[in-house]
């Protein structure tokens, strides 16, 4: 599907999950444009590629919600597990999922 | 075939052949039909000669009943045939010309000529009155000569359209009326005083209280009106619109009887029983009709009389509207109120919009619109029914569609007719189809399930009522319009009010607190309800609760406005409106240091840095601290800006310091958050340079003090603002502004607007907490401790650290490091 799905053979330690803050996002810039690194209320964290389906609008900068965050622009909210739209939107694009994982405390962010 | 009775109608002007319109539609054959008419022309609509005269409308236009009418319902015309005398022995009529016929069943619809009065002077060329088309006519002719004048004696109906017309042919028009006020038989005196100023907006001039004493000729045309009090105003045209006299002299001839008009009962028979009469020669119970609506009603009844049927007319309640462009005017029934009877007045000065509604035993007994006339009809409906409108009271004045929308009823069968391509939702470009094959399709119900499907009502909101009218007319009774309060969002069932008042009353403090206790169904609730709640938990713990930056919206996390290409534009407050060498000078080097792109003059009277990367931020706002200024929240639901005019410091029309006054409300209210953005406008005088009358508060400096308005808007709605009350002093003006102000930080919905609210919670009650010394001052009190924690730059907060992960990557380790080559 894409580049960022395949199987990573290298993983690069970004930082700390305690820097992102709860129901927050954080940033990070690459060659190919930003990735947004999620962590949930329930703890949990997600990168997606930090641009939404629609217009591009940067997801890093939305309220997260639940498992999901809501576009800064226009407010469609994006599956933060699958990068796909929900409710109304279901079924208009899909953002990139990147790999990641955690390890003692580090996010670990897979490329190929 | 037996020969048919004979019917001949003297009259061939609007009552006339409405009358034989009605009798051919109930019984086409039952008469051989003569019509004899006066003026040499086929029948025309008198009514809309204003039109034709304004020019608006040619007598093409007018004419209701052409040759061919005539002629395909085997009518004798005999046009231009005065008629001379009636044999009632014979049964005959005599014309002009010698022409005589005879008649079984005969009706008078002579109509009214004009009064012209017995002024000296009165018969001199260019003195006409405004009766035919052979007035307008001649009207027409004289307004042709350049700068020419007009005068128009009377200020009724006729007179101010004729002088409005007048004035359209780009005559100078003055209307000069024997009353204090215009219009005085349809109109009280604030109706009267809007239409003075309305004609005077469109070139005519209004001399009120002025008896007219002589018509001056010179050389042998009319050339100016005296009056009694030795004015004289000159004139090429002088028209009397000063009203209309029944015309009896054919009826009194022979012998009928007759008072102002043609006496006839309820039949509209008059004292000879194959002799009938309609229009305006009629006198019916005492009472002579010249509008429309009442003589198409007594034809009805004639004709029903005349094809055997049961006829009686009981007379009629009067309602006029006025036919000048863009000057909407209505009036009905017992419109000036009196004893006994009670008034519901509105007004909107913004627009010049009054409405006066009389109510007598709890009935509807008049109405005087003025500005807004759209439910016009639907008052004199009310008011011919004689329903009881008692419990309708409270809504009455504000019209049919909120009154009946208000109790559920279907407040309209227009949208059903609707076309499917009709745009519903403006900022989404939604039609009607599409609303409709969506819920068809899609088996949706309600407007949630709509608008998140077509984004329908999604963005401003304002289209919700009509999307919630296409769902009751698509589903009919399976769509349910919401009862009860509004939700705060699809994670609760309570309403906006229900959580502010339990937020205080159980001393809840924390976001996952009030998501318990209220039983949100959602871990972390939604960003509709999770930026709602982080304010009201601000507002009602000012100082104890911490505020929630993952519960704001970007822009109020990041302190400057998201850009539809991710990058952010940033305000600088400039107190009032005002700024200085100093302050443009940083704002010039920040914009050459940062390469920002583009510099706005906003309309708020301050300077927009538009296209400022987020990680420059900090670094932006430092020079523009150093500087000394501060953010302007333009991005905040708060109080964004206080616009002023240059007031008495510099105006030569100034009456109060409005620009000192900007300054000090901004300096105190700066900082300050409330459930919608809240702008402030100071003008120093009426003339309101501030435009301080469409802000959420305004004030409008006066001679004598200042007077504070609230509740205007423009934006997704135009509204004007309401007067709340007049002060004294600068000090009085602060404090009723600020206890508003706070008033409204504890009652408003999230994203309500003051001019909303103020819908919701009405005027008066605001006026009882803001206006009375005692609460305004406790109320004060309360938003000036909020301020303790409010007044704090953000920015300067910012750029010594605090929240420093929001302006910088999570790392830049990955920036220049391709993380995968693209497949190949």
């Amino acid at each position: 599907m894409n580049a960022f799905v395949k199987d990573p053979t290298l993983w690069t330690d970004v930082g700390a999950v305690t820097d992102i803050p709860v129901r927050g996002a954080r940033r990070i810039p690459t060659p190919q444009g930003d990735i947004a690194v999620f962590r949930t209320g329930d703890g949990r964290v997600f990168a997606l590629k930090d641009a939404c389906p629609h217009k591009g609008g940067p997801l890093s900068q939305g309220i997260v919600h639940g498992h999901a965050v809501a576009c800064p622009l226009h407010n469609w909210s994006i599956d933060l597990s699958t990068g796909e739209p929900l409710g109304a939107d279901r079924g208009k694009g899909c953002t990139p999922v990147i790999p990641l994982r955690v390890e003692d405390g580090r996010l670990l962010v897979g490329s190929v | 075939m037996a020969a048919r009775e004979r019917l001949v109608v003297i009259g061939n002007g609007m009552a006339g052949c409405r009358a034989v319109q009605e009798v051919l539609k109930r019984d086409p054959g039952r008469y051989e039909i003569a019509i004899l008419g006066a003026e040499p022309r086929v029948n025309y609509d008198r009514i809309m000669l204003s039109p034709v005269l304004a020019g608006e409308k040619a007598f093409a236009d007018i004419v209701l009943n052409d040759e061919a009418w005539y002629r395909d319902n085997g009518i004798a015309l005999h046009a231009g045939r005065r008629v001379e005398a009636i044999d009632r022995e014979a049964r005959t009529v005599r014309a002009e010309g010698g022409l005589e016929v005879g008649y079984d069943r005969l009706i008078l619809a002579t109509g009214s000529d004009p009064v012209r009065l017995p002024l000296p002077g009165a018969d001199l060329p260019g003195v006409v009155t405004f009766r035919d088309l052979d007035d307008v006519e001649a009207m027409i002719e004289a307004s042709a000569k350049p700068g020419a004048k007009a005068v128009v004696i009377g200020g009724g109906l006729l007179g101010i359209e004729a002088a409005y017309g007048l004035a359209r042919r780009g005559m100078a028009a003055t209307v000069v009326h024997l009353m204090d006020v215009l219009m005085e038989r349809q109109l009280d005196a604030s109706a009267g005083f809007l239409l003075a100023q309305a004609m005077a907006e469109r070139g005519v001039e209004t001399v009120l209280e002025a008896q007219s004493d002589e018509i001056l000729g010179a050389e042998g045309r009319v050339a100016g009106l005296r009056l009694k009090d030795g004015r004289v105003l000159p004139c090429d045209l002088l028209v009397m619109a000063v009203g209309i006299r029944p015309n009896l002299s054919l009826a009194k001839a022979c012998g009928l009887a007759t008072g102002r008009g043609v006496v006839v009962d309820d039949a509209m028979r008059t004292s000879d029983p194959a002799i009938y009469a309609v229009g305006e020669c009629v006198e019916h119970r005492g009472q002579c009709y010249g509008l429309v609506a009442p003589i198409w009603e007594m034809c009805r009844t004639l004709a029903d009389a005349l094809t055997g049927a049961d006829a009686a007319w009981e007379g009629a309640v009067l309602s006029t509207r006025l036919k000048v462009s863009g000057v909407d005017v209505f009036s009905a029934g017992k419109f000036a109120g009196g004893s006994g009877c009670e008034d519901i007045v509105f007004r909107d000065a913004g627009r010049s919009v009054y409405k006066r509604i009389v109510l007598e035993d709890g009935k509807l007994a008049g109405a005087v619109l003025f500005g807004d006339v759209a439910d016009g009809g639907w008052y004199f409906d009310l008011m011919r029914s004689g329903a009881k409108v008692a419990d309708l009271r409270e809504t009455l004045v504000f019209g049919q569609a909120v009154t009946e929308g208000l109790r559920g009823l279907d407040p309209s069968a227009a949208v059903a007719a609707m076309a499917d391509e009709a745009e519903v939702c403006g900022c989404n470009g939604v039609c009607k189809g599409t609303i409709v094959s969506a819920i068809a399709g899609q088996g949706l119900n309600t407007l949630e399930t709509v608008r998140a499907h077509t984004k329908a009502s999604a963005s401003c909101g304002s289209c919700t009522p009509l999307v919630e009218k296409i769902l009751k007319a698509t589903l009919g009774d399976a769509f349910q319009f919401q009862t009860g309060p509004k939700p705060v969002c699809g994670c609760t069932a309570k309403g906006h009010d229900e959580v502010r008042r339990r937020i205080v009353a159980e001393g809840l403090k924390s976001m996952p607190a009030v998501m318990q206790a209220l039983e949100w169904t959602t871990p972390d609730g939604c960003p509709s309800c999770r930026p709602a709640l982080n304010y009201y938990l601000l507002c009602a713990w000012p100082g104890d609760y911490r505020d929630d930056k993952q519960s704001r919206f970007v822009n109020e996390r990041v302190h400057a406005n998201i850009q539809k290409d991710g990058t952010y534009s940033v305000v600088p407050r400039m107190w009032g409106g005002l700024t200085s060498a100093a302050e443009l000078r940083a704002i010039a080097d920040v914009v050459e240091k940062f390469a920002i792109p583009t510099v706005k003059v906003t309309g708020g009277q301050r300077i927009d840095l538009l296209g400022v990367k987020k990680d420059d931020l900090p670094a932006v706002w430092a020079d523009l601290n150093r500087a000394g200024m501060v953010s302007g929240h333009a991005y905040a639901k708060g109080l964004r800006t206080v616009k002023t005019c240059v007031g008495s410091e510099w105006c030569r029309f100034g009456t109060q310091d409005s620009t000192g006054l900007g300054v000090r409300l901004e300096k105190f209210m700066w900082g300050s958050w409330t459930p919608a953005k809240v702008k402030l406008g100071v003008s120093g005088c009426p003339r309101n340079c501030a435009e301080a009358t469409c802000k959420d508060i305004g004030v409008i400096c006066v001679d004598s003090g200042y007077e504070i308005h609230v509740g205007g808007a423009a934006g997704l709605h135009i509204k004007g603002t309401e007067l709340l009350t007049k002060v004294a002093t600068e000090e009085e003006a602060i404090w009723t502004i600020c206890a508003v102000t706070q008033l409204y930080r504890e009652q408003g919905w999230y994203l309500e607007r003051i001019y909303k609210w103020m819908d919701r919670v009405g005027l008066d009650a605001i006026r009882a907490e803001a206006c009375d010394p005692d609460r305004r001052r406790v109320l004060y009190d309360r938003f000036a401790y909020s301020q303790r924690f409010s007044r704090i730059d953000p920015w300067a907060e910012r750029v010594a650290g605090r929240d420093s992960g929001e302006f910088n990557p999570l790392t830049r380790r990955m920036e220049f490091t391709p993380m995968s080559k693209e497949p190949a």
